[in-house]
């Protein structure tokens, strides 16, 4: 027995720093970060990317790439500097004190190794169990996750089991040596909402179970919010501030994070929605004074002078701010306008699907000839809506749920199995027949403009190459580019640069530069911001909104994100496993009548404000695999108010609800109606 | 200092492989004016001599000068290395990049049969080749060239796998692209790093597959002056005087020994970029 003093703490970190070298220099990836965590608290991180906050994971694990170098500081786990250990002590803490979960539970798992002898490997490298020790206490760990059935699981390969599973038993092998700090390094990020619900509620049951100190990096503010007692804001290598969930995100008292919450579309809509302006500085070259300063509202020059020093605004609540007084005293940012425009019924339509069919893998007549034949992938299936004129219609959607093949078969990307889209001209009416006439007024954005844009060629020639193909003459291109970088607020100076020399924000710009070089007038939209960072989400939405207008053009807008659907959409059609369940204007989808489906979506969003009640409707097991879709109605697996047999055998089909809104679901609509919404206060 | 010295051990290939191809090169273009001697100038008093004053080298059984014909052998040999596998990209370029875009039944169909050459050794495809259409110099170079075709077609068929499902080849589609201008502009601009990598290192094979043509009477015919020529000739006083049979033969090696060091060096190096 230990004699009673004064604890440490889980993890103390003291003015850490942390060095990579590279060709062009030194980055300066940490400096300065000195936060501490207790037994049996989460402490969250949160950063855009390029902020540090994986280095920091990696440095507390001590395995930070061979270019990188702790410059200086201290790590202490429960008192014992992890620094100074030698490799071999390092090994028993590894796993042991120490675990961490990474974000792609696919490439943290074995896939060669049944899940019980993974986890049963841990205890047994640690000498924790014996054999049959270890396989009984495997079962106890994945019960610990809420997995059920754990027997079945543990026999499993991992690629058997879904990703939210998978990361469930990645948690039970990091929580096999009962550790004292869990890193969770992004662990929801590759998972739908309504999975990451469900490991967010794990999370936090955790935290009251086992006792650890966990600490949670994600560059998702709302899922911060949702897990952590304190968070620290990372940026650009600098710890900016650290407090209380509640103080954090009702009185943010640095800059960067009151810019971070407006940078968020609010899902309530109760609350700004506007960029950072700037762009992360370059590490290698960090200003002289405040990091932030350069793309800081309240800059003032003593700012410039100086690093400031971090500033108690009360205890426990640090910001690394000179101004802080006055941040902190700023009203928050009126409500933001509401960017969408009502939907125009009236107006014409300008594209309309009918009874899509969009079937992958289907199976070639020799294999069904020899019986070897598998059902295909059912990825679109019986879809049917207008697009109206001018209008923006959201798609939205778990991953599987067909959004993105839709998107792709209506701008011919793909072709249909059955059924048809069609896109008529705006003014005339006329249906479009003409292929390169298609390929002028219907366009397409993708979501990764890492890959979206060549990485060969100039700016410049992305540009010209639509304007080309379309018969515009050189002069009148080069004055048409020159245009639309403009249009797109870039500087003339890009149109030499190779893509790699572009941030995710600018790299987006361009590729909506090309997809409305064109003039289009449907442009599909295919998750255009997920891939981008908070701070510059806002400024790409306004630039499409600002276009939009100016074009008239009508957007098909997919996305998972319905805070932010429901500030750019007109309509939204709600997909579930290649199905439209339910269809009409945003206030629609946001208030009563909900389809099942939608209800769980909406309820499953995590919203930046730690005072939100927890989720209300929680989704059981994993979406079904589209080779074999549940029959009736494909929701009926999963659905958490299935009435019974009929949906079971019976398809609901998608008939008028209410107003404008459509809806597939058996329950009578009486039923629907007295469900309270989830979202109180605005529906 | 630290950084200099690592870049410099880690790219030791790629600079060793560059330093010998410079010498090569600069040595074999610039013959005439390195030997006073002419390739095919006899002397028939200075048979089989041993390096020496007059023959840096030696002489051969003609009494030929060993140093001017290695050095004009060396220009056979990288015409014919460069020219080989300049036929076998024209030819293994377009067919890989049409077959891995195309994908489907096309790609497999295609496929099989580059699979089908892949499965005898090249130096025998080459010799079939060159028994029918009878030997010279530009036979032999069609033969290596054709010989190489499908390696690098497979080559490129999966590098354009890899890329064809990037979102700026769907961009290009979207747009209104042509199939041929997807391929060839889009597509293939990515894939030269791959090509440059796999190219460098087959330049050393195919100057080897040259030298063997003609090391069997395949090949280049005298008098001109080749280094698997060479050796062939020299095989038969190998117990009067090794010289002939060492300088192509230590030429061979060293070439093809450039070529690999700098082909690894350039791998090391796009891989490590990407």
């Amino acid at each position: 027995m230990t004699p009673p003093r004064e604890p440490s703490p889980a993890l103390e970190i003291e003015r850490l720093s942390v060095s990579f070298e590279t060709p062009r220099g030194e980055v300066r990836a940490l400096r300065d970060v000195t936060f501490d965590i207790e037994a049996g608290e989460v402490f969250g991180v949160a950063g855009e990317s390029g902020s540090g906050k994986s280095t920091l994971a990696y440095a507390i694990m001590r395995d930070l790439a061979p270019n990188a170098r702790v410059v200086g500081g201290a790590i202490r786990c429960a008192g014992d500097d992890l620094l100074g250990l030698a490799p071999d002590a390092l090994r028993s803490i590894r796993g042991r004190r120490i675990a961490m979960v990474y974000q792609d539970p696919q490439s943290a798992l074995n896939p060669s190794m049944r899940v019980g002898q993974q986890i049963a490997e841990v205890l047994e490298i640690h000498a924790l169990a014996s054999r049959s020790g270890a396989a009984a206490r495997a079962l106890e760990l994945l019960a610990l996750v809420h997995i059920p059935d754990p027997p079945a699981v543990a026999r499993a390969y991992p690629h058997q089991l879904s990703g939210g599973m998978q990361q469930r038993v990645v948690i039970a092998m990091a929580l096999a040596g009962n550790p004292g700090l869990l890193i969770m390094d992004e662990p929801t990020t590759g998972l739908d909402v309504t999975t990451q619900a469900r490991i967010l509620e794990l999370v936090a049951d955790l935290r009251h179970n086992i006792g650890a100190a966990i600490l949670y990096i994600s560059h998702d503010l709302a899922v911060i919010a949702q897990v952590s007692d304190r968070v620290g804001i990372l940026y650009a290598g600098e710890l900016v501030e650290v407090a209380s969930v509640a103080r954090l995100f009702h009185h943010p008292a640095h800059p960067y994070t009151r810019g971070l919450l407006e940078a968020l579309p609010d899902i309530d809509l109760a609350r700004g929605f506007r960029p950072i302006r700037g762009r992360l500085p370059d590490l290698t070259r960090i200003p002289e004074g405040c990091v932030f300063a350069p793309r800081c509202d309240f800059v003032e020059d003593a700012c410039t002078r100086g690093q400031p020093a971090m500033a108690t605004a009360v205890q426990g609540h640090a910001a690394r701010c000179l101004r802080w007084e006055m941040v902190m005293a700023m009203p928050p940012a009126p409500q933001g306008r509401r960017i969408a425009q009502r939907s125009r019924e009236t107006a014409s339509t300008v594209a309309s699907v009918q009874n899509l069919t969009k079937h992958y893998d289907e199976p070639s007549a020799l294999a069904r000839w020899l019986g070897l034949a598998r059902p295909p992938v059912h990825a679109v299936d019986d879809v049917t809506f207008d697009v109206r004129g001018g209008e923006v219609l959201a798609l939205v959607g778990e991953s599987g749920c067909g959004k993105t093949t839709l998107g792709r078969v209506l701008v011919r990307l793909l072709p249909l199995t059955a059924g048809a889209a069609s896109v008529r001209r705006r003014e005339s009416g006329a249906e479009i027949t003409s292929d390169a006439e298609f390929r002028r007024v219907v366009r397409i954005v993708f979501q990764n403009p890492d890959s979206s844009l060549n990485p060969t060629k100039r700016i410049a020639a992305i540009l010209d190459r639509p304007l080309a193909i379309h018969g515009v003459s050189r002069p009148a291109r080069r004055a048409r580019v020159r245009e639309l970088l403009e249009a797109v607020r870039l500087d003339p100076s890009y149109l030499d640069r190779l893509p790699r020399a572009l941030s995710g924000g600018e790299k987006q710009r361009v590729a909506i530069a090309r997809a409305f070089a064109t003039g289009p007038e449907l442009v599909v939209l295919d998750e255009p911001l997920s891939a981008l960072d908070v701070s510059s989400q806002a400024s790409i939405v306004d630039l499409l909104m600002e276009l939009r207008v100016r074009l008239d053009a009508s957007y098909v807008f997919i996305s998972h994100d319905l805070s932010l659907v429901r500030h750019v959409a007109d309509r939204i059609g709600v997909m579930y496993l290649g199905k439209l369940v339910e269809l009409g204007t945003v206030d629609e989808i946001f208030s009563p009548p909900y389809h099942p489906y939608t209800r769980a979506l909406l309820s499953s969003i995590p919203v930046p404000d730690p005072s939100a009640p927890a989720t209300t409707v929680r989704l059981e097991g994993a979406v079904p695999s589209a080779r074999r879709p549940p029959s009736g109605c494909r929701f009926h697996t999963r659905c958490p108010s299935k009435l019974g047999r009929i949906c079971e055998e019976v398809e609901p089909p998608l008939q008028r609800a209410d107003g404008t809104r459509w809806l597939a679901c058996h329950i009578p609509l009486e039923d629907l109606r007295r469900e309270p919404p989830v979202r109180p206060g605005n529906a | 200092m630290t950084t200099l010295a690592a870049v410099a051990r880690a790219d030791a290939p790629l600079v060793i492989g560059a330093l010998i191809l410079g010498c090569v090169l600069v040595l074999t273009v610039l013959a005439p004016l390195v030997t006073p001697y002419g390739v095919a100038e006899q002397s028939i008093l200075d048979r089989l001599q041993r390096p020496g004053a007059k023959h840096l080298l030696g002489t051969d059984q003609y009494g030929r000068d060993l140093l001017t014909r290695t050095l004009f052998g060396g220009r056979t040999a990288l015409l014919l290395g460069l020219g080989a596998v300049a036929l076998g990209l024209l030819l293994g370029v377009p067919i890989g990049l049409a077959s891995g875009y195309a994908g489907g039944r096309t790609d497999e169909v295609v496929m099989r049969v580059v699979d089908a050459f892949l499965s005898f050794p090249a130096l025998l495809m080459a010799l079939m080749i060159v028994t029918a259409l009878g030997a010279s110099t530009a036979h032999a170079l069609l033969a290596i060239g054709v010989a190489n075709a499908p390696g690098i077609a497979r080559i490129v068929r999966s590098q354009t796998l890899a890329v064809k499902h990037e979102e700026f080849v769907l961009a290009a589609r979207a747009q209104g692209d042509s199939q041929a201008y997807v391929m060839f502009g889009e597509i293939l601009p990515n894939l030269l790093p791959p090509i440059v990598i796999e190219a460098t290192i087959r330049i050393g094979f195919a100057i080897l597959a040259g030298a063997s043509l003609s090391f069997l009477g395949l090949g280049v015919q005298p008098p001109t002056a080749d280094w698997g020529l060479m050796i062939r000739e020299a095989r038969q006083h190998i117990f009067l005087s090794p010289w002939p049979l060492l300088c192509p033969g230590a030429a061979l090696a060293l070439t093809i020994v450039g070529f690999n060091l700098f082909g690894d060096g350039v791998r090391d190096r796009l891989a490590g970029r990407a």
